[in-house]
C-alpha cells in the first residue's frame, strides 16, 4: 500500500533549481533511503515533504489526502512522525515526560489546568520506551542524555502519534558506527512490526545499504536512480556521482 | 463675477505668509528634532556596543547618562562656567569620568557573571540602577539642578524668520560626528575589528587567542563614554535630576530595539526617526478635529512606543538588525520539575494555617505588611510563570497590575459596582490588556519581546497618567475603601490570604498540569513542539493572558488594601521591583518568586523606614547575592538541600 506520494515536485530559489521533477513512492513497511552527494536537494525535498518548505510545483499525498500548505503541526496531526538530523526535545524534562508530552499532544490534552501531567499516559509513555530500549533511563533529564540515547528518545517520541509514515532526516548523523547499525536495526523492526513507511536521508553508506528496502539518488536536484540496494550500487551514474569518473575529467581535455 | 477678482486678491495675500508660517514651523521642529536625536543616539550607540560583544542587557546604562548630567554640571562649576574651556573641559571630564566608573563597574561586578544565565546579570543591572540612584542623591541632593548655559553659544540664530539656539546647532552636529568617528573606530582600527568579530562570535574571537578581559573592559569604557557624553552635552537643555535613569534607559531601549540590536547605525536611524516623531508632536500642539481637541503633546510619551511596536511588529529584529549568532555554553539547562508531593502540601498547608493566625498576635502594622507580601507574592508568581516555564521574559509586568487596579478601581467608583464586583473587575481588565499586548508579544522573543513588554506598560502608562477626567491622571484615584464586611483589618488580611494563596497554588497547579508543560516545551525546543502537533504561540498567548488575569487580581486587591492608587501601580519601577523579586528567589524554582516577594517586600519596608538610602542597601544586597548565589535564595537552598540526598536525585537537580 502507498502512504507517501511525490509527483513532478519542483523548488527554485532565485535562479537556482533547487529540486526538479522529482517523483516516488513510499508504500507501508518500507524503508526507503533518499541519499545523493552534499547539495544535491535532500534537505529542500525533505523540508517540502515535512511543511518547512512550499513546492513551487507537485503534488504530496499521505494515503491520498494533500500535504501542500499544511503547517509542520498540521501534517504530524495526519500522521507523520519526525526525528531530525540534530536531536530536538525537551531538555528540562525526563525521557519520560518528553513521549507524555507527544501523547497528550496526540490526545488533544494539552488544555488542561488541574491534573499533573507527570501522571497522565505514563503507562503508554512507558511502552514506548521500552520498544526503543530506553525505559531503564525513563527518569533521566533529556539535558544530560548521551547523543545516542537521545536519538532513540526522539524515535520514541516520532511514534507517539501512531504514525503512517516516518520522516528521518540523516537519524544517525553524529553517532558512533556500532550505534548507527543498531539505531537502524531499530527503526527497521519497529516499521515492519507496525505497518510504518520510513523515507530517510543518509551520508553514511553502510547504514543505507544495510537497511534501505530500496535506494533513490539524488544529484543537482534530480532524481537519477532508483531501485533496491544491488541495483543502485551497480548503477554508473551512480557511482559516477560519488566517486567521480574519468570520463568528466577527459571530456574536459585533462 | 465681479467679485471674483477681489475675492482672489484677499486669498493670496493671507495664504502665503500663512504658507511660510507653517514651513517654518516644520523647518523648526525638524532642527529641534535633530537636535534631540543626538543625544539619543549617543546613549543608544553605548547600550548597543555594550550588548553586542558581552550580550549583557545593561538596564544601569541610563544611570550612567544621569551621572553624565551631574558631573558636567559639578565640573561646569569647577572649571568655570563663563569661559568656553570650563564647557567643554567639564562636558569632556563628564564623559571620561563616566567611562572610568564604567570599567569600575564591568571589573567588579559584570565580569564575575559573564557566565551567569542572562537574567542574573540583568539583576545585577537592575542593583546597579538603585546604587547609583542613591550615590547621585548622596552627592547631589534630590533638588534639581539647572545646568550653565554653553559658553560662548548662548545665542540664536535666525531661521526663516524663527529664533533658534546656537548650540542646539552644535548639538546636531555631534551625532553624525560621533557615527563617523564610531565607524572609523569599528571598521579601521584592529581594536574596532576584535569588537565586530566579538559581536558576531565572541568564543570564536577567545578561542583565537584574543585577550577577552582586556576587550571586554574597554568596550565598557567606550560604551559608558558615550552615555556618559550623551547626558554631559545635554546639561545645557534639561536639568540634572534622579529620574533622568529609567526615563532615559526606557527611550534608549526603545532606540537600540527599533534600530536593531548590535546595529550602531540603526540606532542613529532610529533616534532621528523617534526624536522626529517626538518634536512634530510637541510642534503640532493641540489639534481640533471637528469639535474634539487632539493633544498631540499629551502623545509625546508615547509615540516611540508606538512606533517600537509597530516595527518589531513589520521587522522584528528592528530596521537593521541582523540575527544574533548564537551564544555556547552559557546557557544552564533547567532541571526537571519535581513532582508536588505531600510532605510539599502539607508545608504550604502549614504555613497558610500560620499567616491565618496572624492576627491574634494584635501587631496591625504586621498584618498592612503581610497583605503587601501576600498581593507581591501573586505579582511575582505571575511574572514568574511568563519568565520561567514560558521563556518569556517581560519588563512590563506591572502593566497587568496596574491595569487590575485601575479595572477594579474604575467599576467601583465610575460604574458604582459593590467592591466584591469591582475586585471581580480587576483580571477581567489586566486579562483583555494582555489578550491584546500579548498578541503582539508572542510574535516575538528574547530581548526583543522583553522591549516590547515593556513598550506597552509604557503605553498603558502614558494613557493613564494622562487621561486625567477618567483616570485622575497623575493624582490618581482616592475613596477605594472595602465592603462592610472586610472593613476591619483581620477580616481584610484573612480575605488577601486565602485569595492570594489560591491563586499561587493554582498556578503551581498550572506548571504541574499539561499545560504548563506545553509551555516548557515551547521553550526548550519550538521546533519539537511544532513537529508533535504544538501551536507554540497560541498557547504562548494564552499563558500571557493567564499572567495577566492573576497579575490583575494582585492588583485589585492592592487597590482596595490602600484605598488609594496612582500611576505609580504599573510604571517601570513596579516592573523592576517584580523582576527583582523573581531572581532574587531563583527563576529555576516554584517557591523562589514567593520568597522573593516576601523578602523583597520586607526589606524595602524594614530599610526604608530607617534609612533615605534603602535603595542603595537594596542594591548591594542583590549584587552580593548575585555574586554569592547565581542561582537564587530558593535556588541555593535546593542546592545545599540536594547534597544530602542521593547521587540518583543530585543528577537530576544538576
Amino acid at each position: 500500500m502507498t502512504v507517501l506520494s511525490v509527483k513532478g515536485l519542483h523548488k527554485s530559489f532565485g535562479g537556482v533549481q533547487a529540486v526538479q521533477d522529482v517523483n516516488f513512492q513510499v508504500a507501508a513497511g518500507e524503508l526507503l533511503a533518499l541519499i545523493g552527494p552534499n547539495g544535491a536537494g535532500k534537505s529542500t525535498c525533505f523540508n517540502m515533504l515535512n511543511g518547512q518548505l512550499r513546492p513551487d510545483t507537485g503534488v504530496v499525498t499521505l494515503l491520498g489526502r494533500s500535504l501542500l500548505g499544511l503547517a509542520p503541526r498540521q501534517i504530524w496531526r495526519l500522521g507523520v512522525g519526525r526525528t531530525f538530523q540534530i536531536t530536538a526535545t525537551f531538555n528540562s524534562m525526563t525521557v519520560r515526560e518528553n513521549i507524555q508530552m507527544a501523547l497528550l499532544s496526540f490526545h488533544n490534552g494539552l488544555m488542561s489546568f488541574w491534573r499533573p501531567a507527570n501522571a497522565l499516559y505514563r503507562d503508554e509513555a512507558m511502552a514506548l520506551l521500552d520498544r526503543v530500549g530506553m525505559a531503564d533511563q525513563s527518569e533521566r533529564p533529556c539535558g544530560i542524555l548521551a547523543y545516542g540515547d537521545l536519538k532513540r528518545v526522539e524515535l520514541a517520541i516520532a511514534l507517539a502519534n501512531q504514525p503512517k509514515l516516518l520522516l528521518m532526516d540523516e537519524p544517525t548523523a553524529g553517532m558512533a558506527p556500532t550505534e548507527r547499525i543498531a539505531l537502524m536495526d531499530l527503526t527497521a523492526k519497529l516499521a515492519r512490526q507496525d505497518d510504518i513507511a520510513v523515507l530517510f536521508t543518509e551520508h553514511d553508506m553502510d547504514v543505507v545499504f544495510a537497511q534501505a528496502d530500496r535506494i533513490i539518488v539524488l544529484n543537482r536536484g534530480r532524481l537519477i536512480a532508483e531501485g533496491s540496494p544491488d541495483e543502485v550500487r551497480a548503477n554508473p551514474e551512480v557511482q559516477a556521482v560519488y566517486l567521480g569518473s574519468g570520463a568528466v575529467f577527459a571530456g574536459e581535455g585533462h | 463675477m465681479a467679485a471674483r477678482p477681489s475675492g482672489r486678491g484677499h486669498f493670496f495675500p493671507s495664504f502665503f505668509p500663512r504658507v511660510a508660517a507653517l514651513l517654518a514651523n516644520i523647518v523648526i521642529q525638524f532642527m529641534n528634532g535633530l537636535a534631540g536625536a543626538s543625544s539619543l543616539f549617543l546613549v543608544a550607540a553605548g547600550l548597543s556596543i555594550i550588548f553586542g560583544v558581552s550580550r549583557i542587557v545593561n538596564f544601569a546604562h541610563g544611570s550612567l547618562y544621569m551621572l553624565g548630567v551631574y558631573l558636567a554640571y559639578s565640573l561646569i562649576e569647577f572649571f568655570g562656567r563663563s569661559s568656553i574651556f570650563g564647557f567643554w573641559g567639564g562636558v569632556l571630564g563628564a564623559a571620561i569620568a563616566v567611562g572610568l566608573i564604567g570599567v569600575v563597574i564591568e571589573v567588579l561586578v559584570l565580569r564575575r557573571i559573564y557566565r551567569a544565565p542572562e537574567l542574573f546579570q540583568l539583576l545585577a543591572t537592575f542593583a546597579l540602577v538603585l546604587v547609583i540612584k542613591d550615590a547621585a542623591l548622596y552627592f547631589w541632593g534630590a533638588e534639581d539642578l539647572v545646568g550653565p548655559r554653553a559658553a560662548g553659544l548662548r545665542g540664536a540664530v535666525e531661521i526663516m524668520g524663527k529664533r533658534f539656539p546656537q548650540y542646539d546647532l552644535v548639538l546636531i552636529a555631534i551625532g553624525p560626528l560621533v557615527l563617523g568617528l564610531l565607524w572609523l573606530l569599528l571598521n579601521r582600527t584592529r581594536w574596532g575589528t576584535l569588537v565586530r568579530a566579538a559581536t558576531q562570535d565572541r568564543e570564536m574571537v577567545g578561542a583565537l587567542g584574543v585577550n577577552q578581559s582586556g576587550l571586554f573592559t574597554s568596550v565598557f569604557f567606550l560604551g559608558a563614554f558615550l552615555a556618559g557624553l550623551g547626558g554631559a552635552v545635554q546639561i545645557p537643555r534639561e536639568p540634572a535630576q534622579l529620574m533622568l535613569d529609567i526615563t532615559v534607559i526606557s527611550d534608549a531601549f526603545v532606540v537600540v530595539v527599533v534600530g536593531g540590536m548590535g546595529s550602531i547605525g540603526g540606532a542613529f536611524l532610529a533616534a532621528l526617526l523617534i526624536a522626529q516623531a517626538k518634536a512634530f508632536c510637541i510642534g503640532i500642539g493641540d489639534v481640533s478635529i471637528f469639535g474634539a481637541t487632539l493633544s498631540f503633546t499629551k502623545f509625546t510619551l508615547v509615540v516611540e512606543f508606538v512606533i517600537m511596536a509597530i516595527v518589531l511588529v513589520v521587522r522584528p529584529l528592528g530596521l537593521l538588525g541582523k540575527l544574533q549568532g548564537a551564544q555556547r555554553g552559557a546557557a544552564t539547562v533547567e532541571p526537571p520539575l519535581y513532582p508536588l508531593t505531600r510532605p510539599f502540601w502539607i508545608a504550604v498547608v502549614g504555613l497558610v494555617a500560620l499567616l491565618a493566625l496572624m492576627p491574634l498576635g494584635g501587631d496591625d502594622y504586621l498584618l498592612v505588611l503581610l497583605i503587601d507580601i501576600a498581593v507581591f507574592s501573586v505579582f511575582a508568581a505571575t511574572l514568574h510563570f511568563l519568565m520561567g516555564p514560558s521563556g518569556m521574559v517581560s519588563f512590563g509586568h506591572a502593566a497587568y497590575f496596574g491595569l487590575g487596579c485601575y479595572g477594579a478601581a474604575l467599576a467601583l467608583l465610575k460604574l458604582k459596582l459593590p467592591m466584591e464586583l469591582a475586585l471581580l473587575a480587576a483580571p477581567l481588565a489586566s486579562g483583555l490588556g494582555a489578550l491584546v499586548f500579548g498578541w503582539f508579544c508572542v510574535r516575538l522573543s528574547g530581548v526583543y519581546l522583553a522591549m516590547l513588554t515593556l513598550a506597552f506598560a509604557q503605553i498603558s502608562w502614558s494613557v493613564i497618567y494622562q487621561w486625567d477626567a477618567f483616570t485622575g491622571g497623575s493624582n490618581g484615584l482616592v475613596g477605594l475603601w472595602p465592603s462592610e464586611w472586610l472593613k476591619d483589618r483581620t477580616a481584610f488580611y484573612l480575605f488577601t490570604l486565602a485569595l492570594c494563596a489560591a491563586s499561587i497554588i493554582f498556578l503551581w497547579r498550572v506548571v504541574h498540569a499539561p499545560f504548563g508543560y506545553v509551555l516548557r516545551a515551547g521553550r526548550d525546543s519550538a521546533l519539537r513542539a511544532d513537529a508533535i502537533g504544538i501551536d507554540v504561540r497560541r498557547f504562548q498567548w494564552y499563558g500571557f493572558i493567564l499572567a495577566g488575569v492573576f497579575a490583575g487580581l494582585a492588583g485589585g486587591l492592592f487597590a482596595f488594601s490602600k484605598g488609594s492608587i496612582s500611576p505609580e501601580t504599573l510604571a517601570v519601577s513596579r516592573s523592576v521591583d517584580g523582576l527583582v523579586m523573581v531572581l532574587l528567589g531563583g527563576v529555576q524554582t516554584l517557591t523562589g518568586p514567593v520568597a522573593g516577594a516576601a523578602v523583597f517586600t520586607w526589606l524595602q519596608d524594614s530599610i526604608a523606614r530607617n534609612t533615605e538610602y534603602w535603595r542603595a542597601i537594596l542594591g548591594l544586597a542583590i549584587l552580593v547575592i548575585v555574586l554569592a548565589f547565581p542561582q537564587g535564595i530558593a535556588g541555593f537552598l535546593k542546592q545545599a538541600t540536594a547534597r544530602f540526598t542521593s547521587a540518583r536525585e543530585r543528577e537530576v537537580v544538576r
